[in-house]
């Protein structure tokens, strides 16, 4: 089954325009409804609306960041008061924490998928486990930060990077949150075919945007401490 | 039918005032709402309007009310320059945000999308209410800093002193509505306006962000999502073509004025440097906290916003425009495929043109001329768009209505703005015309008037759908006529003042000689505006009247073809009352050879179809 929206169904079809002329096929307009499926005839589309509104999300989080990470180079480049922190050691532990957070919220994913939902939650809230340590590890590094006197204002890099990390870390809370959901919700899949169907969209939403926040993670790592 | 499905999950009417009308999930309900919020906000933009007017035409006058309501802004009843620079601030804020991006998107948008794409709502029904209470909390911090900054008993309570105390001597910041640092990011050393009322506008601008963040996306993933059968994108009617780009334009830009939003007001709370420079001199101090700094930085953020926010003005004028000009003419509209990857040029094109607002901050001439150049060729795809508007009333039979009056005003206003912004998308010639009244005249002719035209044409339209009456058809023609003759008679004679060099968001120009001439042409510009403000209240009452004492319309007044004329009017809460139709061709088939009459709705099946009878899924058109 796929996951991404982009590849579920084709979108586009042939139609006929505004004019007059029109060839009539026999409906199958939307990427819903095709007749096929008569037991649920809405259901599948109503849970692909879940994933693409993940990437429309996702695409909008991605603009932000883009912004910051323009302004991130413009201000670089563009003045001689910008000094380089080092790197506290600990954001090491936090991209390891993440990275494995992923590997587990996809295994979680894919026991949902595969309707093994009796496995499905303590992979989530192992998930959950490994984000909460993601953000303690993070505000760690701050504390390591302002032990040594460098605060929001001390310099451009170091305003940077306190604002990328908080809102990379605002945006994992979210998915904490969405998380936390999830995992309060995992009964209601052992109940029917509808539930079940409703989660795995949920969870493909959710992981997504889990998978989004750790790649972004390492982005903004490259970016504040290896591109120079 | 296969359809009664849905019932399983539609989610049924509510009974409570509170869930029906107020906290209501229902993407009608949050439409209408959201043309209340900019009916409110226009006001209050208007009144600033005249307002400035005023100071601009008879600047010595005392206006006693004014000097009783803001003693330090207008002492005397005289209003001194900052009180001028905050209206005009506050009603470019106020008009581009919580008007112009409210009611098309958000107020007929949410109306009418889901209707003309036959799905029973939204995709995300709550999304959908928390983007309405998330904007109207965004005007509700909006009308705060006008407080803050207007009321000294405000400015220095303990809510203003904790938002970095306002001045009370304007009614808002004075920065203008693109917030340009330094001014806007050095807190009250700036002046008057700039203390906690520039907080209050960042954090109103942000909230707004995040609202309308929620509305796109849900408006995106509605349209890809819940189409009903046989509604393939080429057969949608061209106002869900618009508010698709619209909203695919909200979803790219907004992030990133949310994100400069964030390190704006980072600058101002916590003492970075992002936008601030060193070793500003305001007065007769050297500010020092700020080092290295770049406000380009904050222009380039706000204008990679800013120009996809002109379309998101505009574009959904052009769909409504579009849809009434086809309806009104009895034509299908002339060229649909063009129309519809023309609105798609124009939304991709309005991404990479943002430096022509910025040919005079010192950039390159190479990025000038590429600048230039895109800006240039959007113009292609809007004569794409209007000559398929003259051929699609080239000899047409055509019903002048109130809303055909309008959506041709719009097409005669996007032209006369339009013409000169292909003046000033030259380096060349922008240079002398940049910040002149030339270029309030172009945006406020194409962004502003003919987007408000375009929503008139819709709210003219689309009433009848809305409250199952007609607006007053005397009414508004008399409303149009002397709208349509005032906004040219106020734009107009800007261009020329522009021409001769008068500068905007100057308060007076007494003690300029080679601009006192023009003061007769101020003075004529100020009573039409005043006329046109006025006349505006004809459209409220109209409004107000109409909803209760209208003519009574029946489901399709207009004898058009789309969707939403195949349901009640006012449509019930699930739209299609249960049954979602079915749709069998394009949405502009009018005039159809050989028809019985001379339009066809687009849940008509051919003969062909009908010969076929219940054949396939068992569906026939279906018609109330």
């Amino acid at each position: 089954m796929a996951t991404t929206v982009t590849s579920t169904r084709p979108l586009i079809k042939k139609g006929t325009g505004g004019g007059p002329k029109g060839r009539v096929p026999n409906g199958n307009g939307g990427p819903k409804r095709n007749g096929h499926d008569r037991s649920f005839p809405d259901f599948q589309s109503s849970a692909n609306r879940y994933r693409i509104g993940m990437w429309l999300g996702l695409a909008s989080i991605l603009m932000m960041f883009t912004a910051l990470s323009s302004a991130y180079i413009v201000r670089a480049a563009s003045s001689s008061d910008w000094q380089p922190l080092t790197m506290p050691r600990i954001l090491l532990l936090s991209t390891a924490l993440i990275l494995t957070s992923s590997v587990t919220l996809e295994t979680a994913r894919r026991k949902l998928k595969s309707a093994a939902t009796r496995a499905y939650k303590p992979w989530l809230l192992l998930t959950m486990l490994l984000g909460l340590g993601f953000l303690g590890s993070q505000l760690l590094a701050w504390r390591e930060l302002v032990r040594q006197g460098v605060y929001v204002a001390s310099n451009p890099h170091s305003s940077f990077f306190y604002l990328l990390t908080a809102t990379h870390g605002v945006h994992l809370l979210g998915g904490l949150t969405a998380l936390a959901y999830l995992s309060i919700r995992s009964r209601a899949s052992q109940d029917n075919q509808l539930a079940l169907i409703k989660a795995q969209a949920g969870a493909d939403a959710v992981t997504l945007y889990w998978h989004f926040m750790d790649f972004l993670w390492i982005y903004l790592f490259v970016l504040l401490f290896y591109i120079r | 039918m296969s359809e009664t499905h849905d019932a399983v999950h539609r989610h049924e009417a509510p009974k409570s005032f509170i869930r029906k009308y107020i906290f209501s999930l229902d993407h009608k309900v949050i439409g209408i709402q959201y043309i209340i919020l900019a009916l409110a906000a226009v006001l209050v933009g208007m009144t600033m309007s005249v307002l400035m007017r005023l100071k601009l035409s008879w600047p010595g006058t005392s206006w006693s009310i004014l000097g009783t309501l803001f003693p330090s802004g207008a002492p005397g009843g005289i209003m001194n320059p900052e009180f001028y620079l905050s209206l005009v601030t506050m009603h470019g804020t106020i008009m581009v945000f919580f008007v112009l991006t409210t009611a098309p998107q958000g107020g007929f948008g949410n109306y009418f999308l889901p209707i003309q794409i036959g799905a029973e709502d939204m995709a995300f029904p709550f999304l959908n209410m928390m983007s309405f209470w998330v904007t109207l909390l965004g005007f509700f911090v909006i009308l705060a800093a006008i407080f803050v900054e207007g009321n000294n008993t405000i400015a220095n309570s303990a809510l203003g002193l904790w938002l970095g105390g306002g001045s009370g001597a304007t009614v808002g910041p004075i920065g203008g509505w693109t917030g340009y640092a330094p001014l806007s990011a050095v807190g009250p050393a700036a002046g008057p306006g700039q203390g906690a009322g520039m907080n209050l506008w960042i954090i109103s601008i942000a909230i707004f962000c995040v609202g309308s963040l929620l509305g796109a996306l849900n408006f995106i993933t509605t349209l890809l999502n819940m189409r009903t059968r046989g509604m393939t994108l080429m057969r949608m009617p061209l106002t869900c073509w618009a508010w698709f780009t619209t909203a695919v334009l909200a979803l790219l830009s907004f992030p990133v004025l949310l994100g400069g939003g964030i390190l704006l007001l980072l600058d101002r709370t916590v003492g970075t440097s992002f936008f601030v420079p060193g070793g500003l001199v305001f007065g007769s101090s050297v500010l020092t906290s700020h080092t290295g700094g770049s406000p380009i930085l904050w222009q380039h953020l706000f204008w990679f916003f800013g120009h996809p926010e002109v379309y998101i003005a505009i574009l959904p004028g052009m769909g409504a425009t579009s849809h009434v000009l086809s309806t009104f003419a009895r034509k299908p509209i002339f060229g649909y495929r063009a129309m519809v990857f023309a609105i798609f040029a124009i939304g991709l094109l309005g991404f990479f043109v943002w430096g022509h607002h910025m040919f005079i901050s010192g950039m390159s001439p190479y990025s000038a001329m590429t600048f230039s150049i895109l800006t240039l060729s959007i113009g292609v795809p809007s004569a794409v768009k209007t000559f398929n508007w003259l051929g699609t009333l080239w000899g047409a039979r055509i019903r002048f209505t109130t809303p055909m009056l309008f959506a041709i005003g719009f097409v005669s206003l996007f032209v006369a703005g339009g013409i000169t912004g292909l003046v000033l998308g030259q380096t060349s010639l922008d240079l002398p015309m940049h910040d002149t009244y030339f270029v309030l005249a172009h945006f406020h002719l194409v962004m502003g008037v003919a987007s408000i035209f375009g929503m008139f044409a819709a709210i003219y339209f689309w009433f009848p759908k809305m409250f199952g009456r007609f607006m007053s058809e005397r009414l508004g023609k008399i409303h149009f006529w002397i709208t349509f003759v005032g906004v040219y008679c106020i734009f107009v004679p800007m261009h020329t003042m522009g021409m001769v060099g008068m500068p905007r968001r100057y308060s007076e120009f007494g003690q300029y000689e080679f601009l006192a001439r023009l003061h007769p042409l101020v003075v004529f510009v100020s009573i039409a505006a005043i006329i046109t403000v006025f006349t505006q209240l004809l459209f409220y009452f109209n409004l107000v009247w109409s909803a209760f004492k209208g003519k009574k319309a029946g489901d399709n007044p207009w004898e058009a073809t789309t969707l939403e004329w195949t349901t009640a009017s006012p449509p019930p809460h699930d739209n299609f009352a249960g049954v979602l139709p079915v749709v069998y061709r394009g949405p502009y088939e009018f005039a159809v050879p050989g028809a019985p009459n001379d339009y066809v709705m687009q849940t008509e099946p051919d003969a062909s179809e009908q010969a076929q009878g219940v054949s396939g899924d068992g569906h026939n058109g279906h018609k109330h």
